[in-house]
C-alpha cells in the first residue's frame, strides 16, 4: 500500500473514532438530565465504584505518600532542607498524585468492568431486549454510571488524599525520626483549599473520563467474546491516556498564572 | 358497493433495503402481516432474516423503503415516538437475552415495571402469573438467569415477550440450540401464548418443523429478497424450486452456499 494512503487512512479512523465518540458523550450526558432517572442503579452503581475501590484507593495511596516521604527525604537531606518533606507530601498528595493515581487504579478496576458487562450485553442482545421492553439503553445503562462515577471520584480522591498524607507521615515520624506535631503542624500550615480543590476537580473529570470510555467501548462491542476482550483493553488504556492527558491541561489551567 | 374495504395490515414493509458496506443484506423487501396472523420468514443463515427483524424494531435504520406499524410509518420517526411504537411489541431473542443482573421474576416484568404499569410489590405476583403461563413454577422467580438451563431460559424470555400483552410479539430463531423434545414444547408454548395473548406474531427461523408448527403464512428469504410467500399447507407444492430445496434441507440445487474450497 502507498504510504500516503496509510497515513489518510489512519487520520480518516482517528477523526472518525472522535466523532463517534464526541456524539456519544452528547448522547449520554442529554440522558443524564433528562427523566426518567434510575435512582436505584445509580446507588448501585455508586457502591461499586466508590466502596468497592476503597481497597484498591487506599492501599495505592498509602505507599504513594510513604515512598514520596522516603525520597524526597534521600533529596532534601543534602541540602538540609528535612522540614520541607512535609510539604512536598501534602502538596504533591493533594494535587497530583491522590487524583491521578486513584484515577488510574480505578480506571484499571471500574473501566474493564464496565466495558466487559456492557460489552457482554450488547454481544448477547440484551442491549436490544432493553429497547424492546421500553427502556432506552443509553439512560438505563450509561447515565446512571457516568453520574455515579462523577459523584464518587472525588469522595475516593479525598480519602486517597488523607490516606496518602499519613503514609508520608508513617514514614517520616517511625523511620525518619521527625516530630509528630511538628511534621503535622508543617502539613497544615502549607495546605490551602486550591490544592485540595483543584485535585477533587480533576478526579471529578478522571470519573467521566473512566465511565465514559468504559461504556462507549462496551457499548460498541462486536464479535462475540474476542470483541469484549478488545472493547475491555481499548476501555482502560484509552481511559488511562485521557487521564494523563487531562491531567496536564487541567494543571495548566489550575496554576500557570 | 363491490368494493371490499382494505384490511390494514399490522405490518407493512415495502421496498426496504439494507447494505453493510459494500454487502448488500436486503434488496427491497415486500411483506404483509395481518391482524392475529402469524408469519414465519424462512431462510439460510446470513440471508437477513434479523436484519428484516431488527429494521422493524427500529435497532437499525433502513437505507430505504417504508416500514408501517398499524399504518403509521416508523423510519425516520422521533425517539420518544418510537419508543411509544415499541410498546405493541414483544420479542423472545435467540439466546433469550434475559438481564443477568435481575433475578427471573424482575427479568419477566421488566417492560410493565419500565412503563410504570405496575410497582415492585406487584410485580412478583404477576411474574408468577406469566412463568404459570409458560409452564413454570412459582419458584423459579426468584432463581437467577445463570442458574436456568437454555430452554428454561427460552421459556423465561418468552414470559417476558408476553408480559406487557404486546400487540405483536417476534421471535427470533426461537428453538436453535434447543434438543428436538424442548423445541416442541417451545414451539406449541409459542402457540398457545400467541392465541391468548391474542397478538400477532412475526418468527424467523431456518427449523422447518418449527415453521410448520407456529405459522400461518411462510415467507421465504433469499438474496435480500421475499421469493415466496403463501399458506402454510401450500409450502409442499410451492412451485419454487429455492422453497423446495430449503425444505427438504438438501445441499443440491439453485441455492449454493458459498464454501471455501
Amino acid at each position: 500500500m502507498n504510504p500516503l494512503q496509510a497515513i489518510g487512512r489512519v487520520v480518516l479512523k482517528f477523526l472518525a473514532t472522535t466523532g463517534r465518540l464526541m456524539t456519544f458523550m452528547a448522547l449520554a450526558m442529554s440522558h443524564v438530565v433528562r427523566p426518567p432517572f434510575y435512582p436505584r442503579i445509580i446507588v448501585r452503581q455508586m457502591i461499586d465504584i466508590g466502596y468497592y475501590s476503597l481497597p484498591v484507593v487506599g492501599l495505592t495511596a498509602v505507599f504513594a505518600g510513604m515512598v514520596l516521604a522516603l525520597q524526597s527525604y534521600t533529596g532534601f537531606s543534602r541540602f538540609s532542607a528535612e522540614g520541607a518533606i512535609a510539604n512536598v507530601v501534602v502538596l504533591s498528595i493533594t494535587r497530583e498524585l491522590g487524583p491521578v493515581l486513584a484515577g488510574l487504579m480505578v480506571a484499571g478496576r471500574i473501566g474493564a468492568s464496565l466495558a466487559a458487562e456492557i460489552g457482554t450485553m450488547r454481544v448477547t442482545e440484551q442491549i436490544d431486549a432493553l429497547t424492546t421492553l421500553s427502556t432506552n439503553p443509553m439512560k438505563y445503562l450509561v447515565a446512571p454510571r457516568l453520574v455515579a462515577g462523577v459523584a464518587m471520584f472525588p469522595l475516593l480522591v479525598i480519602i486517597a488524599d488523607i490516606i496518602g498524607v499519613f503514609g508520608g507521615y508513617l514514614v517520616a515520624v517511625y523511620k525518619l525520626g521527625f516530630n509528630p506535631a511538628n511534621y503535622l503542624q508543617n502539613t497544615w500550615d502549607f495546605l490551602t483549599a486550591e490544592d485540595v480543590n483543584s485535585g477533587l476537580v480533576k478526579a471529578a473529570v478522571f470519573g467521566f473520563i473512566v465511565t465514559l470510555m468504559g461504556c462507549y467501548h462496551g457499548y460498541n462491542s462486536q464479535g462475540g467474546a474476542q470483541g469484549v476482550g478488545r472493547a475491555t483493553t481499548n476501555a482502560v488504556v484509552s481511559a488511562c491516556i485521557l487521564i494523563l492527558c487531562s491531567d496536564y491541561i487541567l494543571t495548566e489551567m489550575f496554576f500557570a498564572k | 358497493m363491490t368494493d371490499q374495504p382494505t384490511v390494514q395490515p399490522k405490518i407493512q414493509l415495502r421496498d426496504v433495503a439494507k447494505s453493510f458496506g459494500r454487502k448488500v443484506v436486503l434488496d427491497g423487501v415486500d411483506l404483509d402481516v395481518g391482524v392475529g396472523e402469524s408469519v414465519v420468514i424462512i431462510g439460510g443463515s446470513g440471508t437477513g432474516k434479523s436484519v428484516t427483524l431488527k429494521s422493524i424494531l427500529g435497532l437499525l435504520t433502513p437505507d430505504r423503503g417504508s416500514i408501517k406499524v398499524d399504518g403509521e410509518e416508523v423510519i425516520g420517526m422521533s425517539t420518544s415516538d418510537r419508543e411509544e411504537v415499541n410498546h405493541k411489541f414483544g420479542m423472545l431473542f435467540q439466546g433469550a437475552a434475559l438481564f443477568d443482573s435481575l433475578p427471573v421474576w424482575e427479568n419477566v416484568t421488566f417492560g410493565l415495571l419500565a412503563q410504570k404499569r405496575c410497582d415492585r410489590h406487584e410485580a412478583h405476583d404477576i411474574a408468577i402469573q406469566k412463568l404459570a403461563m409458560v409452564g413454570m413454577n412459582a419458584d423459579v422467580a426468584d432463581l437467577m438467569p445463570s442458574e436456568l438451563s437454555g430452554g428454561m431460559q427460552k421459556r423465561v424470555g418468552l414470559a417476558r415477550a408476553i408480559a406487557a400483552d404486546p400487540e405483536i410479539i417476534f421471535f427470533d430463531e426461537p428453538t436453535t440450540g434447543l434438543d428436538p423434545i424442548m423445541a416442541d414444547v417451545i414451539n406449541d408454548l409459542i402457540v398457545k401464548v400467541t392465541r391468548e395473548v391474542g397478538a400477532t406474531a412475526l418468527s424467523i427461523t431456518h427449523d422447518m418443523a418449527s415453521a410448520r408448527k407456529i405459522a400461518n403464512r411462510i415467507a421465504m428469504l433469499y438474496e435480500g429478497k421475499i421469493i415466496w410467500q403463501g399458506p402454510v399447507d401450500e409450502i409442499d407444492n410451492s412451485g419454487n424450486e429455492h422453497v423446495d430445496q430449503f425444505i427438504h434441507g438438501s445441499a443440491e440445487g439453485p441455492i449454493q452456499m458459498a464454501v471455501r474450497a
